[in-house]
This record gives C-alpha cells, structure tokens and sequence, in this order.
C-alpha cells in the first residue's frame, strides 16, 4: 500500500465514512438539542439556584 | 474492510467505555482551547497495542469527524472563506497522500511504529514547551482560542508584517482575492497547505496548530477567518485522507464511532465554559500536559523496545492521566466561578 495513490471508488469505504458523517451531523443537532432541553436543569443542579452566571 | 464496518460491533463494552471517556476529555480539551484536540488520539491508540496504520487512519477519521461539526458551527457564524478553502484543499490533499504514503514505507520496513512515536515525542514536547513558555512569560498566548478569535472584528483586522512581506514579495500569479481583502498568490496558499497536509498524513492529526499560524502569518487572513476556513478546509483532506486509510482498513468503527460520541458532548462543554473561565488561566496546564504527554510517547516507545509492558502501560496512563487532569481542572475551575458567581448575584440581590 505504499507510493502515492488516487482515490478509487469503493462503496465499503464511501459507507464507512459515510457513517462517520452521518454520526458527526447527528451528534451536532442531537446534542444542540440536548442541551436545549437538559442544559438549564443540568446548571442548576450543579451550580444551584439562579443560571444567569453564564 | 467488512471487519472495519462492524468494528463497532466487535469492540467490548470495557473498550467502548473507555473510548467514550477519551473522547469526552479530548472533545472538552478541544472546546475550551481550540485546538490540540487530536494529538492524544493517535499515541493513545499506538500505546494500546493498534498498528500505526489503524492508529493514524482511525486518529485521521476522527479528525474529520470533529471537524465537520465545528465547521458546522463556523458556519453558523459567518467566519469560513470558501475560496481559501477550495485552493488549500488541493494542496493539502496532496500532502496527505505523501504523508499517509510515508507511513505505509515505513511499515513495510517495520519502522513506522517507532518513527512516528519519536515524532510525537518532538512535536508534543516542541509545542507543549512553547505554550508553557509563553504562558509563563504573558500571562497567556500559546494556541489559538476559537471563541477569542470569534469575538474580534474583520474589519479591524492588521496583517501581520510578516504576512504584508511575503504578499509583496511573492507575486507569482495566479493571485487571489481574498475576505478582509487581501490579494495573496495562490502559490503560498498551496505551499502552506502542501506542508501542513504532509504532517496530518504522517501524524493522523488535523494539522492546525500548524496551519493556523501559516494561515495568519504566512498568508495573512483574519484570525477568525483562518479557524473556520482551516475546519472546513479539514472536512474535505480530512475525508479524503480517511477514505484512503479507510481503503486500506486503517479506519475502525470501533475506535472512531465511540471516540465521537465523547468528543462531540465534550466540546460542547469546553466551548461553554470558555464563557466563564479565561483559557489564559489554564493554558499553562495545557502546555504541562502536552509535555507529559510527549514524555508518555517516549516512555512508550522506550517499553516497546525493551518489551517492558509496565513502562507501555505507564506511558499510556500518564498521556490519558495528563489529558484528564487538565479536562478535570477546567470543569473544577469552571463550576467554581458559576457558584462563586452566584453567591455573588445572591449577596448583591440581598
């Protein structure tokens, strides 16, 4: 596998990064989401009472 | 390369866990200091036992990965020149192929295992001295911090003198216009991105504690421009190089999949506290553990050689022990300002 190469296709390997992809664009919105939803009440249980510190 | 999509399959749950863990202490790393996110990954995974090839290839995947959702987050914020993007994708690609193609030599020859070891133990040492020096001499510089950068103004921007030279002297055409209307030849761009493309094929790392500065200083682009081009410009080379190594089954699932469910939470967490601490304060850590780190590589190294297995096992502890202390330290310091915060709020309210 040494010396320089060109892309070829290859469908596993297009899945397989296809996957990594998939998983980064997912964790973005599901996290963006996440924190949405959980961040408030995450705060004020580690920091308790008011959130407005940040 | 069936094995590497159901590499994730494979893996045991110990493995998952401890991928998880790493990935979230490295993601928080990268959130609060901007960079220096992937350069644990791939010695962690050498000193676990992985071939260079899967080490660097799954290092590689995982650097696109994250890449693709800062640049989703840059976008957002207006701060990616995608002109600057397209000519340094070129030139980086380029430069990853002859460095992934180095790395594959030098496995042939049964070195790659211990050159890029010695490599780290330079790159992580070189670069850990220098922030530990800076921050000790001015109270912080060292790395560059993404949401610092954010806040800065391009029309206010000053090229560096460095950069206003080199536009001068070097005119070979093709030029390019540039955002904060800078006229650079395309030669330079594709230069620093040859360069830097070379050591994030060999090393399997994003490339930009190099790049950045190059993009500043060597080309002259706005600070926040160069963060966001450089992410974007990484989802392309990145994908690529991955792709390449992926071919060759140098990317495994296992690795990669569970390292970005970490990371991905953990900058998000590093970002946020970012708001309430001055990196400036912790940065001296960062070069602490940087140094450490490079000391882990070297121990490690050293351990292979002998066959020692507790000189590997302690090189991997303190790279990993490094990286959660300074993570642990940032969370430590960060809900210690949220409370005192608060008291105060509480005590001025009264």
């Amino acid at each position: 596998m040494s010396g320089l190469e060109i892309p070829t296709w290859d469908p596993e390997t297009a899945i397989l990064i296809g996957t990594i992809l998939m998983e980064a664009v997912l964790l973005y919105v599901g996290y963006a989401g996440l924190e949405r939803i959980v961040g408030p009440r995450l705060m004020k249980l580690l920091v308790g009472g008011s959130t407005d510190a940040q | 390369m069936l094995s590497s999509l159901t590499g994730i399959l494979d893996s045991s749950p110990e493995m998952l866990a401890l991928f998880v863990g790493f990935g979230l202490v490295v993601g928080l790393l990268f959130g609060f200091f901007g960079m220096g996110g992937s350069f644990l990954v791939t010695p962690a995974l050498l000193m676990l036992g992985y071939p260079a090839t899967v080490a660097v290839g799954s290092g590689m995947a995982f650097v696109f990965g994250t890449a693709v959702i800062a640049t989703l987050k840059h976008h957002d914020l207006g701060q990616v020149d995608y002109k600057l993007g397209a000519i340094m994708i070129a030139g980086t690609t380029v430069g990853i192929e002859v460095g992934r193609a180095s790395v594959f030599y030098l496995e042939e020859l049964g070195l790659a295992d211990g050159i890029i070891s010695v490599v780290y133990v330079f790159l992580l040492g070189g670069i850990g001295l220098m922030i530990t020096r800076e921050s000790l001499a001015s109270d912080g510089g060292g790395g560059i911090d993404h949401d610092a950068a954010a806040a800065e103004d391009l029309s206010e921007y000053e090229i560096p003198d460095i950069a206003k030279k080199i536009q001068q002297t070097v005119r070979i055409p093709p030029m390019v216009t540039l955002r904060g209307d800078i006229r650079v030849s395309v030669w330079v761009i594709t230069a620093v991105a040859f360069s830097t493309g070379i050591l994030s094929g060999f090393l399997g790392v994003g490339g930009g504690f190099i790049r950045m500065p190059a993009m500043i200083y060597a080309i002259g682009v706005p600070t926040p421009v160069a963060v966001g081009t450089d992410l974007f410009e990484i989802v392309f080379s990145g994908g690529i190089g991955s792709y390449l190594y992926g071919q060759s089954g140098g990317v495994d699932l296992g690795i990669v999949v569970p390292l970005l469910f970490g990371s991905a939470l953990g900058a998000r967490i590093g970002s946020a506290a970012t708001a309430v601490v001055d990196a400036d304060d912790i940065k001296v850590y960062f070069g602490g553990m940087l140094l450490a780190g490079s000391v882990a590589v070297g121990i490690g190294e050293i351990g292979t050689y002998l066959g020692n297995e507790t000189l590997e096992t302690l090189g991997l502890v303190l790279v990993i022990g490094a990286a959660v202390v300074v993570a642990a330290a940032i969370v430590f310091t960060t809900l210690r300002s949220l409370r005192a915060t608060r008291n105060h709020v509480s005590a001025t309210a009264d």
